[in-house]
């Protein structure tokens, strides 16, 4: 491999690794997400279990 | 980019002045423009969020202007490995394009250094806003800083006669720059809806507390 063929692969390889970082970063933030949803479903189940009444409309 | 990246291998020739190191031109050259549309972009959601008090203007500027740090960051690194190989150097003082880029790349990192050192609220979107827009300027400083200085050691491509390479190349480059565009935008958009989420589910933590 030549000088000059290290340096190209060398810039195309840091943008390349850059978007990869990047894609890492946006994949361990969407499952801090996830997880939080998960907490938060848990959270209005457990609510609903805990006032029943609260959310039901009277008829008649 | 896949397009890109065989025009720029297979399709465009060997530069004969530079070789095959000319090749990072084609990453390095359009990096730097997606890193100026993306400040542009951040600062003109900033003037819409002072102007017309859009909402959400001021979550889109800061998501421009992190992609746009990004995108400088990148610009920074590929253009001392290319200067590296061309002039023997990572890094000039003596260029004005590579010191005004650099002035531009540390204003906008210091956007974050605002943004975080204020609690979040309208008072924080206008200063942010305003920091944005301040910045702005620096972009056509940057682009014609080169041109105005007659800097003899960053060369210059673009000039009013038009792109100074052939046809092929040219057709690589701007393959290249709407490849890079187009992941610019995609970022942008994945890193905001990720914002907004985020937003919301605070928003949902609050209401369920």
């Amino acid at each position: 491999m030549s000088t000059g063929e290290k340096y190209v692969a060398a810039a195309y390889l840091v943008v390349f690794v850059a978007v990869l970082a990047w894609v890492a970063i946006i994949g361990s933030k969407l499952s801090r997400l996830e997880r939080d949803v998960d907490e938060l479903t848990e959270l209005a189940r457990r609510r609903l279990e805990r006032e029943p009444e609260q959310g039901r409309v009277e008829v008649g | 980019m896949a397009t890109a990246l065989a025009l720029v291998f297979f399709y465009a020739p060997i530069d004969a002045d530079q070789g095959l190191s000319q090749k990072i031109f084609y990453i390095h050259v359009p990096i730097a423009l997606t890193s100026y549309a993306c400040f542009g972009w951040g600062a003109a959601k900033a003037f819409l969020h002072l102007w017309k008090r859009s909402p959400g203007a001021d979550l889109e500027s800061y998501a421009a202007i992190h992609q746009g740090v990004i995108f400088g960051a990148l610009t920074l690194v590929t253009g001392s490995i290319w200067a590296r190989i061309s002039w023997g150097h990572w890094w000039t003082w003596s260029s004005n394009q590579l010191v005004t880029f650099l002035i531009l790349f540390l204003f906008y990192s210091a956007y974050f250094m605002l943004r975080y050192s204020v609690e979040p609220g309208p008072a924080r979107a206008n200063m942010c806003a305003v920091y944005a827009l301040f910045g702005v300027v620096l972009i056509p400083v940057s682009w014609f800083s080169i041109r105005l200085a007659n800097d003899f050691i960053h060369p210059t491509v673009f000039t009013t006669d038009g792109p100074q390479m052939s046809g092929s190349m040219f057709l690589a480059f701007c393959a290249s720059w709407v490849g890079l565009l187009a992941m610019a935008g995609t970022m942008y958009r994945v890193e905001l809806a990720g914002k907004r989420l985020d937003e919301r589910l605070r928003e949902l933590r609050e209401l369920l507390a």
